[in-house]
């Protein structure tokens, strides 16, 4: 019970960042009928804000401390972060640990204009044009910016850290009246969870309850009808565009603490939302959550040692690599149109 | 040949002088010469144009006819290449049962896969055929350890069981006792040309890859297969069956992949997971539609430009530009580098993705189409000179 | 005996009602024109015919095999062809690939793995398409791409595609439709040529009363899902159920 429970829980991150950038890939799909190959490299684009942030909260002045001496007898060098400098001790400090939630900030402003410069700047010339183009372009773009954060920020992983206070752990398992110590879940992933519920309420509220997301949706089922109404449909999804930026990017910002941003992130982890959207069923906005975290919760089980254990008895070691490929096999064979999906979307 | 029209067999005469001569074409500047480094007349390269045309040719059968974008062809790349170097293992170092296994296990494997992801067409069939080139990585990579070897890669050992191998076989890949890394170099004056007996492996493959080509594009099959790109509504209401067509393209394209894949462990007896990474499709596509998609020679002309620049833009680092730009005052010069550094040596990638963007946004009937633009407008402008772009077909609606 | 044969067709949309209780017969070698307002069911019967759609209840049989459940290219097999409201043609293609296509699929079947053949090599098939093309006189833009034609050519080449099967009923869903006046008379023309020469059933759904009356020989009037009238066209014209149909009693 407690083991299955852990599980769960080690599913739920993962698969809130399957769902974020899934959802980001449905609604430009739903919205502009472009599937965007540049996604996963959005969502590395807003791992990269907070490691950024972090590097500019960390330039520092160099001083040299006269009463002291390095190893070498030379006057030892002092480096202050400029933050510490302005702010004091406490605040300044406080500041860079707190790197990671204040690049949300950053990463907004910054996410909504790059999403906005893609969509008018590239996207926008490649509606008329062929699908095949359109992947090819954006495959493209994602080379491109993937290369660019390799020469910016080298090819190492960079690891960035929660804040302090959320480095621990909580006993989960006491709260539901077991033993101590048997369900250990980290502070940071319940907060990525709580934070990706939190912003996929929001996209699906906006969507629900205002006027634009009214037309969104409507654009959504048909897009020619809206614009014959004299709606200027492109705008607003211009701007959908640029909140499904922003929506891969604050997954990407909150995802460092859990996994250390590397260039190449965005391509891994594009292709597992391409299979959640399409497990989802393509152009469903609840199918893209819902698959998400049922495949994160999927890896996250194959990834136990009994499970392992049973399928290295057959020869199989590292099940938990093709887990969800497999099971999107199956579930596609069953279901064509996948979980949720309706009827018309995407066939010829 | 007599089955073949005329300018389609001038053109097969034209590719095979090319492929025979390519030592010599490819070797203009002489050894020791500043130009060198821009030489592209040894074997390991020569082999590799051969390689990756026959592998791009194979692609464009698919996707140039039918304009199904597979993103996961390099799986079928990767698969071949497997069981090639398994063959090594367990026969002899002989290509012959190779490249054999590997073009039939190349076929299988996309029968099988183009089975499922043919259920779908347009975007849906990119992503279905990414999915299963990702997951093919990730068998390779760690769950079918005992077959690929996993990370290490697939090679061959000496106590492997190799059954056929006599006392006096050769220990290095071979067609009937001929080695494929015999090189004979014939000096003439300052340069020195090298014929390598595995680079003519290689480009009697790519001649006959290309025969065959030809042959399918000009049969009531290929129409058909053209006939899908345009309008599968119209071929369905016409007594056709797509599903099928597009099948069979798939898997003659998928066993082209395997040919090229068995070729490259016959010339380098390895096998590597990495191969089958879904950016090395992304290369095979790359290759097609910079040449030209639906074009007979522009995939082949792809894969060489690729390869060739590939090859050149790796050697060159940071002291070669500043060799270059030597002439330049020093802050220019420093400046010109510190640009162009970024887009040669390991920035080879994101030129590539820069040269993906622009032939798409540009260019997106490839070279092929340059080429045609440039002749129209040296023949006086005519008119109707608009060379119909191959990708930019309009899809049929609903 | 008529070769269409349609018996209480019924099909819904979620709730929509779009056929109800259809009945309909269509006579071997005759032109039967199936009209009726907007959003009567017109095209949704159509597309059952042709696999597009398949009926909640009811037969469609036509020539002895029953319709339901099979695919548009096994229906074409058997005999019925299609022409659309906007033509469908292989844009990129040219106009004598586009008949050499329904050709071979005449000659092949809905499948054949003939990669080695050659096309130019097809003596039979490219004559049949020649003469095709002349017999809708087409033959001098043969070498033209389909995409670059005229509105009333690309549906003169779709017809020509159709035909050149030799199909048992020929199915027209508004040939007509956003033609000039001169085209559509054109289009009569050939229509009524070809029922001449070749005697192929043809159903036409048709919103042109002058085309209808032009060419139909029987007409059924569709109205709300159901078959209100089904008569000669001389008994049409002044029926008063077809009148209330299309002017709709006062709401």
């Amino acid at each position: 019970m407690d083991a299955i429970l852990l599980q769960i829980l080690n599913g739920l991150d993962k698969g809130s960042a399957y769902a974020l950038i899934a959802l980001g890939l449905t609604l430009i799909f739903g919205t502009l009928g472009v599937v965007n190959f540049a996604h996963g490299a959005l969502f590395m684009l807003g791992s990269f804000c907070a490691v950024a942030l972090s590097k500019i909260f960390n330039i520092s002045k160099i001083t040299i401390d006269p009463d002291k001496v390095d190893f070498l007898g030379n006057p030892l060098k002092v480096k202050t972060p400029y933050v510490i400098e302005w702010f004091g001790e406490s605040t300044g400090a406080a500041i860079i640990d707190w790197s990671v939630p204040l690049a949300i900030l950053f990463a907004i402003p910054v996410m909504l204009l790059v999403g906005y410069v893609m969509e008018r700047g590239l996207i926008k010339h490649f509606y008329k044009r062929p699908h095949a183009d359109q992947i090819l372009v954006t495959f493209g773009l994602a080379i491109v910016i993937q290369e660019i954060i390799k020469a910016a920020f080298g090819a190492n992983p960079i690891p960035t850290p929660a804040p302090d206070v959320f480095r621990g752990s909580y006993d989960f398992g006491v709260l539901l009246g077991m033993e101590a110590n048997a369900v250990i879940y980290p502070f940071w992933r319940l907060i990525y969870f709580a934070f990706s519920t939190v912003i996929i309420a929001s996209v699906f509220a906006f969507l629900q309850f205002t006027t634009f997301g009214m037309v969104v949706r409507a654009g959504m089922a048909d897009r020619e009808t809206v614009g014959l109404l004299g709606i200027n449909i492109d705008k607003r999804f211009t701007f959908m565009f640029g909140i499904a930026a922003a929506v891969a990017g604050l997954a990407g910002v909150m995802y460092t603490p859990i996994n250390s941003p590397n260039y190449h992130m965005g391509m891994d982890f594009l292709v597992l939302s391409f299979v959640v959207v399409v497990v989802g069923g393509m152009g469903s906005l609840p199918g893209a959550v819902l698959a998400g975290f049922l495949l994160g919760v999927l890896e996250s089980f194959a990834s136990m040692n009994e499970v392992k254990g049973f399928f290295e008895a057959l020869y199989l070691p590292s099940i938990d690599q093709i887990i969800i490929y497999l099971v999107a096999i199956i579930i596609l064979l069953a279901r064509p149109r996948g979980l949720m999906g309706r009827a018309g979307v995407m066939e010829e | 040949m007599r089955h073949l029209s005329k300018s389609d067999k001038s053109t097969l005469i034209i590719v095979a002088a090319l492929a025979l001569l390519a030592p010599f074409i490819l070797n203009p500047f002489p050894e020791g010469s500043a130009l060198a480094q821009f030489n592209a007349g040894y074997p390991d390269l020569m082999q590799r144009f051969a390689i990756f045309g026959i592998l791009a040719i194979g692609f464009n059968i698919l996707f140039g006819l039918t304009g199904y974008l597979s993103f996961g062809h390099a799986a079928f790349l990767g698969v071949g290449s497997y069981s090639a170097v398994w063959m090594f293992k367990l026969l002899s170092m002989n290509i012959v049962p190779a490249i054999i296994l590997s073009v039939i296990v190349a076929g299988v494997f996309s029968l099988l896969i183009g089975f499922i992801c043919l259920r779908r067409s347009g975007i849906y069939f990119s992503i279905l055929t990414l999915m299963f080139a990702q997951m093919s990585y990730s068998l390779a990579y760690s769950v079918l350890t005992p077959l690929t070897n996993g990370e290490t890669g697939l090679q061959v050992y000496n106590d492997d069981p190799q059954y056929l191998m006599g006392p006096n076989s050769p220990t290095v890949t071979n067609l009937f006792g001929l080695e494929m890394r015999s090189t004979f170099t014939l000096d003439l004056g300052p340069w020195a040309f090298q014929f390598n007996f595995g680079y003519y492996v290689c480009a009697f493959f790519l001649l006959l890859a290309f025969y065959i080509a030809i042959r399918i594009f000009r049969s009531p099959f290929g129409l058909m297969l053209r006939a899908i790109k345009t309008n599968q509504t119209r071929l369905n209401y016409t007594g056709l069956n797509s599903r099928p067509y597009t099948l069979a393209a798939f898997v003659i394209s998928g066993m082209y992949a395997g040919l090229a894949g068995g070729l490259m462990a016959s010339m380098d007896p390895l096998a590597g997971a990495e191969r089958m990474y879904w950016t090395a499709s992304g290369e095979i596509v790359l290759m097609t539609i910079l040449g030209g998609v639906g074009t007979l020679l522009g995939p082949v002309l792809g894969a060489g430009f690729i390869k060739y620049f590939e090859n050149i833009f790796s050697k060159i680092n940071e002291t070669v530009l500043h060799g270059w730009f030597a002439f330049l005052p020093d802050g220019l010069n420093d400046a010109i580098v510190w640009v162009l550094h970024f887009f040669v040596g390991k920035g080879w990638h994101l030129t590539l993705g820069l040269l993906f963007m622009l032939i798409v946004i540009f260019l997106p009937g490839g070279l092929m189409e340059g080429w045609t633009r440039i002749r129209n407008k040296f023949r006086g402008g005519k008119d109707d000179g608009e060379a119909p772009s191959p990708t930019a077909a309009t899809t049929p609606a609903e | 005996m008529g070769i269409l044969e349609v018996q209480n067709v019924n099909k819904s949309f979620g709730g929509l009602k779009a056929l109800q209780n259809v009945n309909l017969d269509i006579e071997e070698g005759s032109i039967h024109a199936i009209i009726g307002p907007n959003g009567a069911g017109k095209s949704t019967l159509l597309n059952c015919f042709v696999g597009k759609l398949i009926p909640d209840t009811g037969t469609v049989m036509f020539d002895g095999h029953s319709l339901l459940g099979r695919k548009p290219h096994e229906i074409n097999q058997i005999g019925v062809s299609r022409v659309f409201q906007t033509p469908e043609i292989f844009s990129d293609l040219s106009v004598f690939e586009n008949v050499l296509i329904p050709c071979f699929a005449k000659r092949d079947g809905a499948f054949t793995l003939n990669a080695l053949a050659r096309v130019a090599g097809e003596t039979d098939v490219r004559e049949k398409a020649e003469q095709m093309l002349i017999d809708v006189s087409m033959q001098d833009k043969k070498d033209m791409t389909a995409s670059s034609l005229s509105r009333g050519d690309k549906r003169r080449l779709e017809m020509a595609m159709c035909l050149s099967q030799d199909p048992k009923l020929l199915l027209l869903d508004e040939p007509t439709a956003g033609m000039a006046r001169a085209d559509t008379n054109n289009t009569i023309e050939l229509l009524a040529q070809i029922q001449e020469r070749r005697h192929i059933t043809m159903a036409v759904i048709e919103h042109d009363m002058h085309v209808v009356f032009s060419l139909a020989q029987k007409i059924s009037v569709l109205a709300q899902g159901t078959v209100i009238v089904e008569d000669l066209p001389e008994n049409i014209k002044g029926h008063p159920k077809v009148q209330e149909a299309y002017l709709g009693v006062a709401t």
